[in-house]
């Protein structure tokens, strides 16, 4: 699915009415004391779901963010990030049973966010590459992957380098990323700028694959060598050794 | 002087007497007595003679309407008037052409002005350097009178006393002296009661040098003025483009013009020649084109012309022109010439058959001209010959040159049709990144991991301002520094590490190289044409004639009248990259660089001498060895320019020094600096080998860029002095003629192996005994002195890259098997280690200790594999018409340099690199195992009956997570959860669990129906196979969509699960009385866990979370409680020895430390007493736990 700069927005524009800004962070932090009071009263009752949902965020984050007052308020000194992740990845760890409960749920609840999520998206990007993998096979295309490259010492590692180059669409390609998300603009110059770039840098033009869609416009830099696509490529040349034809 | 001119046209003196006179001051003993007298009498005036000719032909072709520019040259030397107008200005002044040496006048103050005005724009090479590259004066003076020239010894005279009264009449040319050579494009501009010279004397380049300053610097002038571009970094650094009020005083200059001419055309009723307006840039677009028609035979005075030409072409072919290609360009405009304009009554009429007169003009008529022209391109026609292939097209299809020598014209078009000089005209490339090389890149070349990180966070940076730089610096308005500035100078500012810097400028370097390496890259394109300038060139014969002067007046990669040090294109981005770091430690990491570089490319063997046969048909590995000489030597230019840019930029100033004592201060600072690269001793050893020809492009690159203190210094003077003598007497460098030392593509070599220094001899030297070494040395040596260079390359190429080979060889068989046994050597030791708690330090020393000493065996090995390889590759890149016992000993040559080159770093190296391998190993090892190595098992591959239909993972977690998201709540009263999912759900995780390999893509496409539709535009468009044909190869190395992860996650989500099953927490879809999943329901689903965390999973599980207060809590909300099914669950926990009997009491333990509410904790320490109570239940029955305390109503279980 390839959306047009303007049917994306007008999607996004209507999934996104109230986007979370840094003021709402900030009243979430004085509404601290109201989760207290919430939990006062009934300690089964979805007090920090519901807090979130008011405002608009995150149920994962907004539990993070209660965590962190929580341990601040139990400790003094603010607790390092690995203790809330770790934390937040096994609720149960949690000191105070309430808020165990409180976390789990919202991190069970969040559709977006939350080290579940995040190892669903994981899971996704893996099973991609697992895929994109054995396309390449399947063309007897010949590639070095991340983990190859890696061991090698490469300071960046795209999912796969080809060892021999080939040319899709007239371009030339020298690795291939694979991303299963939507390639929406933020995405995309976040990717550009941390991954695309850096491996155009160091190994060349290349393509990215944008399993889920990308919008139209952002594949404006493939004359400078990145490449996108939402599929695996058909048009690709490859350099033939092959004996010429008698 | 006129005196000389006239006696050889009276023949009294042979051109050839004449041409020695001037070349050299001794006579030599083959001259006839008659002209040595002759000329002996003229003696004092023999210097002046070569500025005397040129003046002359310049003055005599004023009338000259010319296609292009006139021809930008005028020096000053010779007073000599022709007879009978002694002194008097010259005539025809009014004319396009004005002289090349203008009558000498006091040189004064009002005329150094201008110089000194604008040396704040110009590059900043001083004018006593420039003084002595060019000028016609140190012609004159010869090597002995140097000294004189780059003492620089007219500066103060200069600048202390502008007032002097006169100069030497040979003083040499002052190029600084904007009246006598002014800038390309500009008009100087008046003094006081002096009205501005009508002389506009452009050459025309291309658009961007319209506006070009003076560039006063040995290899030439101008310097590019772009209106509205950027001023630079540093406005005062001379290397910025000039302020724009510079700019506009120069229009505000040609405005004056245009207001002077202007008023001349109103006085003079007559229009004068169609000068080309000040600021066209092409004669392109000069108006009237209209040419006469040049006939062969309405030439007057043929025989003179004939004598001038050949006294013109033989100062030439000395080299006693001050600039071959200003010449050149002249006479090309003779050539061309579209008409002459209407001269006075007097100097019409040609007085026929008047030869001994210069009374009468030279160039009478456009046939003249022509004629000249022709005669002495004739005379020329070796320089001609080297040209590029589009220039002697153009050359061979003038018509003027057909109809006036056929001869020369059919020469012309050989030497195209042989011609293999090409200028290029390609389109620079498109930017192509330095790629990475692990070998130089990775994080064992960087000293920390920060340094390796920011190394890699810079390298981006670079290419960010690179790329940036490339779309913008075209954008009116946009301006480097601005732009980039900050940004370089934060990411040099975290180069803080030595190391990290050496490593930035080899990225800096090779970049530039490969940007700026090829001609397009580094100008762009060069006439700004498309690439075939051939085929664009026009059936009519003026588009031709026009075509053609441009060409020649266009400054091309190599040549051009006056080529500037200028950095086009990319080069450009590199200099303002270094300008804007403006980092002293760059600066010093990137000379070094380049130093190394420019030593290491310096000592390239030279071509062998073009082969003799004449056929035309070059052998094709001397083409070869051109075409890497052409790349080295673009190479090394384009690394000296930058160089000398770096290296003389503290120095560089916008002006000389204002006084004597100053520049002596100065200098005595400066003479104690040592050079950067010692060139002289380069170019010392470069004279002795035979090899100026690589050596002094790029040293006269290195030079251009030379502050104005430079050519003072004495050790620079020397290598001016030396190079003013190489460009004097060429025959020095023993070749056949300036030309071929010019054209360097066509240059003779002469090449010394005796200099070479060669490696085979340092081997034998190492391996043999004394004796054995001379003899074997001298063999080898003779055995590649009569073999072609090519053998002696390829032998060792062969030797470098088996070598090489070798040692990668050892390292991916013998070092890996070491590495092998050393893991499974770790394995066992880590099992002992977990028991007795020993040091992972120590089991790596233990590890070396044993695995180190095979080390020794690489030698063998690697002479094994020297031996095995070396003879077949230089089989196969031998011609196979070698002979046997050639072939053999190339071989064998082979064999023991790749030998040596492999030992030698094996034996000094092995143990570390074994060293470096495992411990790389065990810290991997280590890290996989994570703290509870034990747990890890084997990993199991599907089963024969898998048909890899299973779920991905991740739709499976997503599933979960959806029950227990319900579960957990809070949901609405309609949600819930149908018990068929819930069993479904699970079997689908053991189907996931057990399909350890996707067979095919297809399957994971029937699997998961989101990536059916992510992938079912690319199946219309049948672009996969229907069959999995070579799916079992894949097979073996195909990796699991399921990664630890994602197996974690379902773990614990698993776990997760079981708690809310166990204490009934999952809403159950169906009729409103049943909430509740039937207890059978729930006991055989967690069977169903149960089995999947024993047999199917293959991370830990963490079972442990069942005993954690939170999961045990959950029952606390359920009334009435029910304890039955986790009771079961410990028991068939321990059953099936998922966890120890211990390992629960310590969890059920810990929960007594949680707080319950009163009745739930006696309900759990109830729980806990029946689970110790019966610890062996073979088979857990379904039965009643009644637990204490009835009275309570609380039912704990039921069957």
């Amino acid at each position: 699915m390839i959306l047009t700069k303007a049917q994306y927005d007008e999607i996004a524009q209507c999934l996104v009415s109230v986007p979370p800004t840094r003021q709402s962070l900030r009243k979430l932090k004085q509404r601290f004391p109201r989760y207290l009071d919430g939990v006062g009263k009934n300690g089964a009752a979805p007090v920090l779901l519901e807090l979130a949902n008011e405002v608009d965020y995150a149920p994962s984050l907004m539990a993070r963010i209660i965590l962190e007052r929580f341990l601040q308020e139990h400790k003094e000194t603010p607790p390092s990030k690995s203790v809330i992740n770790s934390l937040l990845r096994d609720p149960s760890q949690i000191p105070d049973g309430v808020l165990a409960n409180q976390v789990y749920q919202c991190i069970v609840n969040d559709c977006c966010y939350g080290p579940l999520v995040d190892c669903i998206k994981h899971a996704i990007g893996h099973e991609h590459e697992i895929l994109l993998r054995d396309l390449l096979l399947e063309k007897n295309l010949s590639f070095l992957d991340e983990d190859q490259l890696r061991a090698k010492g490469y300071d960046k590692t795209p999912d796969f380098i080809l060892q021999v180059p080939i040319a899709v669409e007239g371009h030339i390609i020298h690795w291939i990323e694979s991303k299963a998300s939507f390639g929406d603009e933020c995405s995309h110059h976040a990717y550009l700028h941390d991954q695309f770039w850096s491996y155009w840098n160091r190994f060349g033009p290349g393509l990215v694959i944008y399993w889920y869609g990308f919008i139209q416009e952002l594949d404006c830099n493939r004359e400078r060598g990145i490449l996108l696509k939402a599929c695996f490529p058909t048009d690709i040349v490859t350099l033939c050794h092959g004996a010429a034809a008698p | 002087m006129a005196a000389v001119l006239e006696s050889l046209l009276r023949e009294e003196v042979s051109v050839a007497a004449a041409v020695r006179w001037i070349a050299r001051s001794a006579q030599s003993s083959e001259e006839d007595a008659g002209e040595a007298a002759a000329l002996r009498s003229l003696q004092p005036l023999r210097k002046e003679f070569v500025p005397f000719l040129l003046n002359f032909l310049r003055e005599q072709s004023s009338r000259v309407v010319p296609q292009g520019p006139p021809t930008p040259a005028k020096a000053p030397g010779s007073s000599a008037a022709l007879p009978g107008r002694p002194g008097g200005p010259p005539r025809g002044g009014r004319g396009a052409r004005s002289q090349l040496f203008p009558p000498t006048e006091p040189l004064s103050a009002a005329a150094e002005a201008p110089s000194a005005r604008r040396g704040g724009r110009r590059r900043g090479a001083g004018p006593a350097r420039e003084r002595g590259g060019r000028g016609p004066g140190s012609l004159e003076e010869g090597v002995g009178a140097e000294s004189l020239l780059w003492a620089g010894s007219r500066r103060p005279r200069a600048a202390g006393s502008p007032g002097s009264p006169s100069r030497a009449r040979c003083d040499p040319p002052n190029l600084s002296n904007l009246e006598e050579f002014p800038p390309v494009g500009s008009v100087p501009p008046g003094g006081a009661g002096t009205r501005p010279s009508r002389r506009i004397n452009p050459t025309p380049v291309s658009e961007e040098r319209s506006l070009s300053k003076p560039k006063t610097c040995f290899t030439s002038p101008p310097i590019s003025c772009v209106p509205g571009a950027q001023p630079s970094v540093l406005d005062s650094s001379p290397w910025g483009q000039g302020p724009a009020a510079g700019c506009r005083s120069l229009q505000e200059e040609r405005e004056m013009l245009r207001k002077e001419r202007s008023k001349q055309l109103q006085q003079s009723p007559a229009p004068a020649c169609p000068t080309p307006e000040p600021g066209s840039t092409l004669p392109t677009r000069t108006g009237s084109l209209t040419a006469e028609p040049a006939d062969p035979a309405k030439v007057s005075s043929r025989q003179r012309l004939e004598l001038v030409a050949l006294v013109y072409s033989a100062c030439i072919a000395e080299n006693l022109v001050p600039n071959l290609f200003l010449e050149l360009f002249f006479v090309l405009q003779l050539l061309t010439a579209r008409r002459m304009v209407a001269a006075k009554d007097s100097d019409l009429e040609p007085s026929p058959g008047v030869l001994d007169s210069l009374e009468s003009p030279l160039f009478q008529s456009v046939h003249d001209c022509v004629f000249f022209a022709v005669q002495v391109l004739e005379h020329q026609f070796q320089v001609l010959s080297y040209l590029d292939k589009g220039t002697l097209k153009l050359l061979a299809e003038n018509e003027r040159l057909l109809c006036f020598s056929p001869a020369l014209q059919g020469r012309l078009r050989a030497a195209y049709e042989g011609s293999v000089a090409k200028v290029s005209l390609a389109m620079p490339p498109s930017v192509q990144a330095v790629s990475f090389q692990p070998e130089t890149d990775n994080r064992a070349n960087f000293s920390s991991d920060r340094a390796f990180h920011t190394f890699k966070k810079q390298r981006d940076v670079f290419y960010e301002v690179l790329r940036e730089w490339e779309d913008r610096h075209e954008e009116p308005g946009w301006d480097f520094e601005k732009g980039l500035g900050s940004r370089i100078r934060a990411m040099m500012g975290q180069l803080s590490a030595a190391c990290s810097h050496s490593h930035f400028v080899r990225l800096f370097q090779k970049q530039l190289l490969q940007m700026c390496q090829s001609p397009g890259g580094a100008g762009g394109t060069i006439l700004g044409e498309a690439p075939d300038v051939l085929n664009m060139l026009g059936a009519d014969k003026l588009g031709r004639l026009r075509r053609l002067q441009e060409r020649l007046a266009a400054p091309q990669s190599s040549c051009g009248p006056c080529p500037p040090p200028s950095f086009p294109g990319c080069q450009g981005f590199f200099r303002d990259f270094i300008l804007s770091a403006s980092s002293f430690q760059f600066n010093q990491h990137l000379m070094d660089s380049l130093s190394l570089k420019i030593r290491e490319l310096n000592s390239l063997v030279l071509p062998h001498p073009e082969p003799s046969d004449e056929d035309g048909e070059s052998d094709v590995d001397w083409q070869g060895e051109r075409r890497q000489f052409a790349v080295v030597l673009l190479s090394l230019r384009l690394l000296a320019k930058f160089l000398g840019f770096v290296a003389f930029l503290p120095y560089r100033g916008p002006e000389p020094p204002p006084t004597r004592e100053l520049q002596d201060s100065i200098l005595a600072l400066r003479s104690q600096v040592p050079p950067v690269l010692d060139v002289r001793a380069l170019l010392q050893q470069g004279l002795r080998a035979h090899r100026a020809v690589l050596t002094v492009p790029w040293l006269v690159e290195f030079l251009s860029l030379a502050d104005h203190i430079v050519p003072m210094l004495d050790y620079y003077r020397s290598i001016f002095t030396l190079l003013l003598h190489l460009h004097r007497f060429p025959q020095s460098l023993k070749t056949c003629s300036l030309w071929k030392r010019v054209r360097w593509m066509s240059l003779r070599w002469i090449q010394k192996l005796q200099n070479m220094v060669w490696m085979a001899c340092l081997w034998w030297t190492s391996t043999c005994s004394t004796l054995a070494v001379l003899i074997l040395a001298q063999l080898a040596q003779a055995f590649f002195h009569n073999q072609p260079p090519s053998l002696r390359r390829t032998v060792e190429f062969v030797a470098e890259r088996i070598g090489s080979n070798c040692v990668k060889h050892i390292k991916a068989t013998l070092v890996a098997d070491l590495v092998r046994q050393a893991e499974s050597l770790l394995q066992e030791q880590l099992v002992t280690q977990r028991q007795e708690g020993g040091d992972p330090g120590q089991l790596l020393e233990i590890l070396c200790s044993q695995l180190c000493p095979h080390g020794a065996q690489a030698l063998t090995q690697g002479r094994e594999f020297c031996q095995k390889k070396s003879p077949g590759a230089v089989q196969a890149l031998l011609p196979e018409e070698t002979p046997a016992a050639v072939l053999s000993s190339a071989e064998n040559i082979a064999v023991g340099l790749a030998t040596e080159k492999a030992c030698t770093w094996l034996s000094a190296n092995i143990t570390a690199l074994i060293r470096r391998e495992v411990k790389a190993a065990v810290s991997r090892m280590l890290r996989a195992q994570g703290p509870e190595p034990a747990v890890r098992e084997d990993r199991r591959g599907c089963s024969r009956a898998c048909e890899h239909h299973a779920p991905l993972p991740s739709h499976l977690i997503s599933e979960i997570k959806d029950v227990l998201s319900v579960a957990v709540g809070p949901r609405d009263p309609e949600e819930g959860v149908s018990p068929e999912h819930l069993e479904q759900l699970v079997g689908q995780l053991g189907q996931t669990l057990r399909c350890r390999q996707v067979k095919t893509w297809q399957h994971a496409l029937l699997v998961c129906p989101c990536m059916w539709l992510i992938t079912r535009a690319t199946l219309a468009q049948g672009c996969y196979s229907k069959d999995g044909a070579n799916i079992q190869g894949l097979l073996a190395f195909s990796p699991q969509f399921l990664c630890p992860p994602a197996e974690q996650h379902l773990a614990k989500c698993s776990v997760e699960l079981a708690s809310l099953l166990v204490a009934d927490q999952i809403p159950v879809l169906g009729p409103p009385t049943q909430h509740r999943l039937e207890r059978g329901q729930a006991r055989r689903l967690l069977h169903m866990l149960l089995s999947l965390w024993k047999d199917d999973f293959q991370v830990p599980v963490p079972l442990q979370l069942l005993l954690r207060p939170r999961n045990v809590g959950l029952l606390a909300d359920t009334r009435p409680r029910e304890w039955d099914l986790l009771l079961f669950l410990l028991r068939e926990l321990v059953e099936k020895g998922l966890m120890g009997q211990k390992e629960i009491e310590a969890c059920l333990d810990s929960l007594h430390e949680a707080q319950w509410p009163e009745d739930f904790a006696e309900e759990l320490a109830t729980l806990f007493n029946l689970f110790l109570a019966e610890p062996q239940v073979p088979e857990p029955q379904l039965r009643a736990c009644e637990l204490v305390q009835p009275n309570r109503g609380t039912v704990l279980a039921q069957s």
